[in-house]
């Protein structure tokens, strides 16, 4: 249990850097990378803090400080996949609207087109 | 392009990848009602089924992606309602939908005070039955909505339905996107809207498989009622 808030300092600090590279190489909108890093930040901040891994695990009401960080490590994650299965779905509506209107807009010029046609005939 | 398309009625016959089907479904709706217009929504099939649709004479809506059934209809709906249709009927483009039964369902449309009307296999005697999952399956969502819907409901995944203009204006906005059958019915009854059952012929498909298999029973199930929890969350009071 004593390795594992190294692990996940380690893990945060990894998680931040593959965000800003992520970001410099435009594979990820900024817009899109800023949960990811706040909740990196915020996580780095909870576990290189022994203080701060007690305030959490009194307020939460468990013994054990790296169980109340797991807890809080979950909770975040939990929230930041929430905010992109928003966006995804109103991505996914977006497409189809586009997809059906796209369909539509070529089905009525294919039509205007036949009907130039038989008027120049 | 509604002075091609003059009468009130549009058949809309959603297809993916069927080639083998698609040109006789076509070809009987022409025979049934001559001069009708016949919609196939492609659903960016991989094999000939534009070609053969084209063939037989139907006007194809080509969705550039996949969508699904349920957007895939809707893409239907949304275009026979600019296009000022006053009625839409749908028949599956896999010939399980007998287009004989067309005219019943769009006079039930006209006479029986409804939005909606659906060509339902087990309406009379029993009807008759498909395989052991499915038959399962129905029988679960009709005890699911008899409820929600405050009638009975007897053949709620049936894909052979009709709708006036005014069913016709909220599905082009709206219609369930995964399995839009059972949801479209919530949908209605959340617009307070009615719906009637008249009996029809179904067949078996001519090709193909059903995408409900039994493995995928389960998922279908789940999704299904989620979608009618979200509905009913909805809800906007019921006709009296």
């Amino acid at each position: 249990m004593e390795r594992l808030p190294l692990v996940m300092t380690a893990f945060s600090i990894a998680l931040i850097v593959a965000i800003l590279v992520s970001v410099r190489r435009e594979h990820i909108r900024v817009e899109n990378s800023v949960s990811w890093l706040v909740a990196a930040v915020v996580l780095l901040f909870f576990t290189s803090s022994r203080e701060m891994m007690g305030l959490i695990s009194s307020l939460l009401g468990v013994p054990d400080p790296v169980i109340a960080l797991l807890i809080v490590w979950g909770a975040v994650f939990i929230m930041v996949l929430y905010r992109l299965s928003l966006r995804l779905s109103y991505l996914k509506d977006s497409n189809i609207a586009l997809t059906q209107q796209l369909a539509i807009l070529e089905f009525r010029l294919e039509s205007l087109d036949e009907k130039v046609k038989k008027t120049a005939d | 392009m509604r002075d091609e398309m003059r009468d009130e009625l549009m058949v809309l016959i959603p297809a993916f990848n069927e080639e083998g089907a698609v040109a006789k479904v076509v070809q009987e709706v022409h025979e049934v009602l001559p001069g009708v217009p016949v919609l196939v929504i492609d659903d960016c099939s991989s094999d000939a089924t534009v070609h053969r649709a084209r063939s037989a004479g139907a006007r194809v809506l080509e969705l550039p992606h996949h969508l699904g059934l349920g957007g895939a209809m809707q893409a239907g709906y949304r275009l026979a309602f600019e296009l000022g249709f006053d009625y839409v009927v749908r028949v599956d483009g896999d010939g399980q939908h007998d287009p004989r039964d067309i005219p019943k369902i769009l006079e039930a449309l006209k006479r029986r005070d409804c939005e909606m009307v659906i060509g339902s296999r087990f309406a009379e005697n029993g009807g008759e039955h498909s395989g052991a999952i499915r038959a399962l399956g129905i029988f679960f969502f009709r005890a699911v909505l008899r409820p929600i819907l405050g009638k009975p409901v007897h053949d709620p995944t049936s894909g052979f339905v009709g709708v006036n203009r005014t069913a016709l204006a909220v599905f082009s906005r709206s219609f369930p996107l995964e399995y839009p059958e059972i949801e479209a019915l919530v949908v209605l009854q959340r617009k307070r809207f009615r719906f009637v059952e008249v009996p029809c012929r179904f067949r078996p498909r001519r090709t193909g498989r059903s995408t409900i298999t039994a493995v995928k029973s389960l998922s279908y199930i789940a999704h299904v009622l989620l979608g009618v929890f979200v509905n009913v969350l909805k809800f906007e009071g019921r006709r009296k």
